[in-house]
């Protein structure tokens, strides 16, 4: 036994080593971030003025930009991931399965950036066409006021949702299949129409699913590179759909390298900080539901009996 | 009844209608993208991209021969950091699945998964980067490769679990040590696995830009060296992009063909392999 500890310390060490990571981003960024921490408190968070040149730093409108984008591509993408989750899981003809699976994966593996590319030259036209042929009653609203230039809110509202669809999909269908077929032959059997076992199926899943659901909103939220492109880049809060506006990892990436000052840059890195801690809370929440989730259907508990899955 | 029972119909037909619309309404942007990226790049790709430099503003023709080289350095840097720490994390989980530092180390590589690529640049920029005063490939290389280790650790811990127990118990029965049971014997057959996985996570990072921006940085010069700027085809295209030249947005189109093409040519053959490994297993 003692000739594998070696082997157990060995291997352990490797391990230990992604830990240690994760611990490192953490301490590293709040280390690079202390002065704006110091400097501006929780005020960083309230204040809309972001003004480099003048020394003012305050990053709500790229909290905001964040949350607004992220939640407009989770209302877009949660229904029609869902429902391809459906489809491949529980409606498809067998033959279809694989290639369908295939493509939806496919659409993930696009690169960021190509997706960035595409929606500064196709995405952002058909969205200027869009902005332009409202009729200017509907212009006057709040959501859609502003200039129609086309970068703004709404595209990158839309890219997010199409880079977002294939992650949440393919999470929901594991989450649907890990549901006891016999849950479905049961509703048939007593005569339940195909949504209405499906629903029973989905109802019974619901933790699973808003997990899939909330683990596309962490990828939305850290998103880089489609997003800068097509926002419009302008650090200002704004309702509106049509408003160029601007996210933390955008701000992030454009003036990282252009931070001359260290208090330009500490005010960037907390940004980045914070936006590690978001996406850690969603991420490791989205995986205990999903967890919780799987783990009942394994033992097999009536849904009924999870008091807990309902408060969720 | 008969009033009921046809709007249960109705209703369900209408749900199966939905889900099969979400299919096709999620179909569409891959297609539209994949054309625009074939159209649009075919129409730049010619061999000098391949060959020559990029060209001052204004100068047309020119290539991404430096950044295709920088992607391949960069990306192949990565995957040396990663491809180690992330197989032999594998291991120990596998091996000592129920242990608490296991679990910790699931949960580590799970969470280092989702960190946003921009905060690792970050991160990378803060120890490899500001130390140095210089921005250079391996730093470009170490950022990639924190975004591949936790990829490479869960599929080896998976494709581990899969072989039977009966091959390591034959081994220890022999009275091989537990190291050598697991290098010896697991490890080899899942190794298939194992690469394929390393193929899919190298794709995924080859196509990662916002870890590169202030770590590798750009460099409009062909270099090979490890302590300098290197450019990527990622932060090539990202850059040329966002200009105003109608040529540079040209080269960005035929670059994204190539990144596309190489990704895609990844994934396929990835997929085909498993595939086959799964008939394998099964006959």
């Amino acid at each position: 036994m003692k000739k594998d500890l070696g082997f157990r310390i060995g291997t352990g060490v490797f391990g230990l080593l992604l830990i240690l990571v994760v611990v490192g981003i953490g301490f590293e960024l709040t280390r690079q971030s202390l002065l704006s921490i110091q400097k501006f408190g929780l005020n960083f968070w309230r204040t809309e003025i972001w003004d480099p040149v003048a020394g003012e730093f305050g990053a709500f409108p790229f909290i905001w930009g964040t949350l607004y984008s992220s939640i407009l591509a989770l209302l877009i993408a949660a229904p029609i991931a869902i429902g391809i989750a459906v489809f491949i899981a529980e409606l498809c003809p067998a033959r279809l399965k694989q290639p369908l699976v295939f493509l939806t994966e496919l659409l993930a593996a696009i690169p960021s950036v190509v997706y960035g590319l595409w929606g500064i030259f196709v995405l952002v036209p058909t969205v200027r066409s869009l902005e332009t042929s409202l009729p200017d009653s509907i212009r006057a609203w709040a959501l859609f006021k502003g200039p129609p230039v086309g970068l703004g809110m709404l595209a990158a509202g839309l890219i997010l949702a199409i880079m977002v669809i294939p992650f949440t999909a393919s999470i929901a269908r594991e989450v649907l299949k890990s549901v006891p077929i016999a849950q479905r032959e049961a509703a048939y059997a007593l005569g339940a129409t195909r949504f209405e076992a499906i629903s029973a199926a989905l109802f019974y899943a619901r933790t699973g699913i808003v997990g899939a659901v909330m683990l596309g909103f962490g990828r939305a939220l850290g998103e880089t590179m489609a997003v800068t492109m097509v926002i419009g880049n302008t650090p200002q809060a704004r309702v509106s759909l049509f408003a160029p506006q601007y996210t933390m990892a955008a701000v992030i990436a454009n003036e990282f390298s252009e931070a001359a000052d260290e208090l330009y840059l500490h005010a960037l890195i907390e940004i980045g900080l914070v936006l590690f801690i978001i996406t850690l809370i969603v991420n490791s929440l989205s995986r205990l539901l999903i967890w919780t989730m799987g783990h009942g259907a394994r033992k097999a508990a009536a849904p009924a009996a999870e008091p807990q899955a309902a408060a969720a | 009844m008969s009033v009921r029972r046809l709007r249960r119909k109705v209703v369900s037909s209408l749900f199966v209608g939905f889900c099969a619309a979400s299919v096709l309404l999620a179909l569409i942007p891959l297609v539209v993208i994949l054309f625009f990226v074939m159209s649009r790049g075919l129409q730049s790709l010619n061999v000098s991209f391949f060959t020559e430099m990029p060209k001052p503003v204004g100068e047309p023709g020119g290539g991404m021969a430096n950044a295709i080289v920088g992607t391949l350095i960069v990306a192949g840097l990565g995957s040396l950091f990663a491809v180690p720490i992330g197989i032999l994390s594998g291991v120990y989980t596998s091996e000592y699945a129920g242990t608490r530092l296991a679990s910790a180390i699931r949960f580590a590589a799970d969470t280092l998964n989702g960190v946003p690529s921009i905060v690792i640049g970050v991160f990378v920029y803060g120890i490899a980067v500001l130390p140095f005063k210089q921005f250079s490939a391996i730093a470009g290389g170490l950022a990639l490769g924190i975004m591949m280790i936790p990829i490479v650790a869960r599929t080896t811990e998976e494709l581990l679990l899969l072989v039977p127990t009966s091959m390591r118990e034959g081994a220890l029965a022999l009275g091989a040590t537990r190291a050598r049971a697991v290098f010896s014997v697991v490890l080899p057959a899942a190794l298939p696995g194992i690469i394929t996985g390393c193929v899919l996570a190298l794709a995924r990072i080859s196509g990662e830009t916002a870890p590169l921006l202030f770590t590798s940085l750009n460099n409009r010069f062909f270099s090979t060296a490890l302590t300098q700027p290197i450019s990527s085809l990622t932060v090539q295209i990202y850059s040329y992009a966002t200009t105003a030249y109608e040529d540079w947005h040209r080269q960005a189109w035929a670059g994204a063909l190539v990144l596309v093409a190489i990704v895609l040519v990844c994934s396929i053959l990835a997929r085909y392999a498993t595939r086959r490994l799964e008939g394998l297993v099964r006959g």
